[in-house]
């Protein structure tokens, strides 16, 4: 038997320790599609940017987190390694760490803040660096360029696949869009969200990108677009799949009373959940609830309510992830997403919870959870220009998409 | 070509298992349950006594998806496949002989083998369909 202690209410939260992290600056490289520049540069821009915007020099940084740290598979996915930007920076570091089996990609700026409220650190420079848009150009051509295989179809023995993939590999089970295209189906079947609900997320990511300057994707897409765009794994479209780009964004979280700021400048951690989803084989459950043990977790650690949210960034690398949030996070019932969303006001920028205002990876590019993450910031700091929520002084951000999960409470500094 | 699975010693039985037409998964001596994948422990009680078991390989469709085939063929229907020994005993897995218009949530599929090298691949037929009926008839 389970001892109930050990798996039911959240541990109790030292908020002095997270209460001593506030993030103190902010920075992101150019943005595009493609860009064709190394990942270490565009590393190097947004950690300057952040260390300026916190009114700090690399001198001060002494702490540096990442995820997922150096190497992985896909092209692209990866940023630099810590200890490129270490070497690059010549930082003095007494802490740092990255890694990928964390809770989702919101972890770096959570043990940051636990690191800078502990005392291991001071200031601790946190970013995320994507080059998926140009890798996968790149990888395109070189495929072109090669022709056909020598030997054309030629059987031989076939490719071999170990660990987890194994259980999907053999019946063309390979990308995320498939893994995520079972959920959606059945969620539909059970509580009839229909495509042109789901359709709200992209519809408006695309609006409020137009008045992203950065943002990859700015043009609109119509429900029409929509409904008769290709299917990538059905029911999930073209539209519902996030957009390989390349950027990089940084974080400065410094240990507070050591930050002299301007009122308004700094972001204040209220709270915050991680944890794993059910089973981290997506085949062996049904539900899509996957973050709601994270999400308690955030709302058990503080008075703040969802009333009090101004506005929500929520991990959108297929739309309906960011309906699994909102469910998650209790903005609306199980079941009851596709109401929420449908014809999209409550999401809109003047609606009653401002979805994505940035454009989200859907339409402003997957800068990967920490996109998310600059964008609530640029709204608690009242810098969103034209698609500022006005007064926003609660934010919400969430990444993850099951197995990993991991949610902050965010407010303004007075 | 699509690539088959390269078992460790936790996961070999699984994928040879259809050599006598049986699909089998791992079970739980101690306290009866079904696991999947396989882990070393049962995931209940962490009794290390877990042994694959033979179960009907009649389960139902919970969800699908379309995978591309081969170029003029329609694509492949994929299944999450649910069984009736225990509620969350499920897999993933290709139907054969099912149109994806024909796909549908709640359909019964059974168990059959496709053998590439040394793998006896599990895939999914409509309960009741024509593989059904001619082992009936002999």
């Amino acid at each position: 038997m389970r001892d109930a202690a050990a798996s039911g209410a959240a541990a109790e939260l030292d908020h002095d320790v997270l209460r001593r992290a506030v993030i103190s600056g902010i920075g992101q490289s150019d943005v595009g599609r493609r860009l064709f520049r190394s990942s270490l540069s565009l590393t190097l821009d947004a950690a300057l940017a952040a260390v300026e915007d916190a009114g700090l020099t690399r001198d001060h940084i002494d702490g540096l987190a990442a995820y997922p740290g150096g190497g992985g598979a896909a092209p692209g996915f990866a940023g630099p390694s810590l200890l490129e930007v270490h070497d690059s920076l010549r930082l003095e570091l007494s802490w740092y760490t990255s890694g990928v089996d964390v809770p989702a990609q919101l972890s770096p700026v959570m043990q940051a803040a636990m690191a800078v409220g502990s005392g291991m650190a001071r200031h601790v420079l946190v970013y995320r660096t994507v080059t998926e848009g140009s890798a996968r150009s790149r990888a395109r051509a070189a495929t072109e360029g090669a022709g056909s295989p020598p030997g054309g179809s030629s059987p031989g023995p076939a490719p071999r696949v170990e660990g987890p993939m194994q259980w999907l590999a053999a019946y063309g089970i390979t990308g995320a869009p498939q893994w995520y295209a079972f959920y959606v189906r059945r969620y539909m079947h059970d509580f009839g969200l229909t495509r042109e609900q789901l359709a709200q997320v992209p519809l408006s990511a695309r609006t409020k990108a137009a008045l992203n300057p950065k943002a990859v994707y700015r043009e609109p897409v119509s429900l029409d677009d929509y409904l008769t765009s290709r299917m990538i794994a059905d029911p999930l479209c073209l539209y519902d799949c996030d957009v390989p780009c390349d950027g990089a964004t940084a974080f400065v979280v410094s240990r507070a009373g050591r930050i002299d700021a301007p009122s308004g400048h700094l972001v204040e951690i209220q709270s915050a959940g991680a944890g794993a989803g059910p089973r981290m084989y997506r085949d062996q459950f049904a539900d899509v609830w996957w973050a709601g043990p994270a999400a308690d977790q955030l709302w058990s650690r503080t008075e703040l309510e969802q009333s009090d949210v101004d506005t929500a960034q929520l991990y959108d690398g297929f739309s309906f992830l960011a309906l699994a949030w909102l469910e998650s996070l209790g903005f609306c019932g199980r079941g009851e997403a596709g109401d929420f969303v449908d014809g999209g006001r409550r999401i809109a920028l003047d609606g009653e919870l401002p979805l994505n205002t940035g454009g989200g990876q859907l339409a402003a590019g997957r800068l990967h959870g920490l996109g998310h993450l600059h964008e609530a910031c640029l709204q608690l700091r009242a810098q969103a220009g034209a698609r500022q929520v006005p007064d926003a002084e609660v934010a919400i951000v969430a990444t993850g998409g099951q197995p990993n999960m991991g949610c902050l409470l965010l407010t303004r500094s007075r | 070509m699509a690539p088959l699975p390269a078992p460790g010693p936790d996961e070999a039985f699984f994928w040879t298992s259809g050599s006598d037409g049986r699909l089998r998964f791992l079970r739980c001596r101690a306290c009866g349950t079904f696991l999947h994948p396989p882990s070393p422990r049962c995931p209940r009680c962490l009794s290390a006594d877990v042994q694959p078991e033979p179960v009907t390989g009649t389960g139902t469709v919970q969800s699908f998806t379309f995978v591309a085939g081969a170029a003029d063929a329609p694509p492949d229907v994929v299944a999450w496949i649910g069984f009736p020994e225990q509620d969350d005993l499920r897999m993933t897995a290709r139907l054969v002989g099912v149109a994806p218009a024909d796909a549908a949530i709640g359909m019964a599929v059974t168990v059959e083998f496709e053998e590439h090298e040394d793998v006896h691949l599990p895939v999914f037929r409509a309960a009741g369909g024509p593989a059904d009926r001619r082992r009936a008839d002999t």
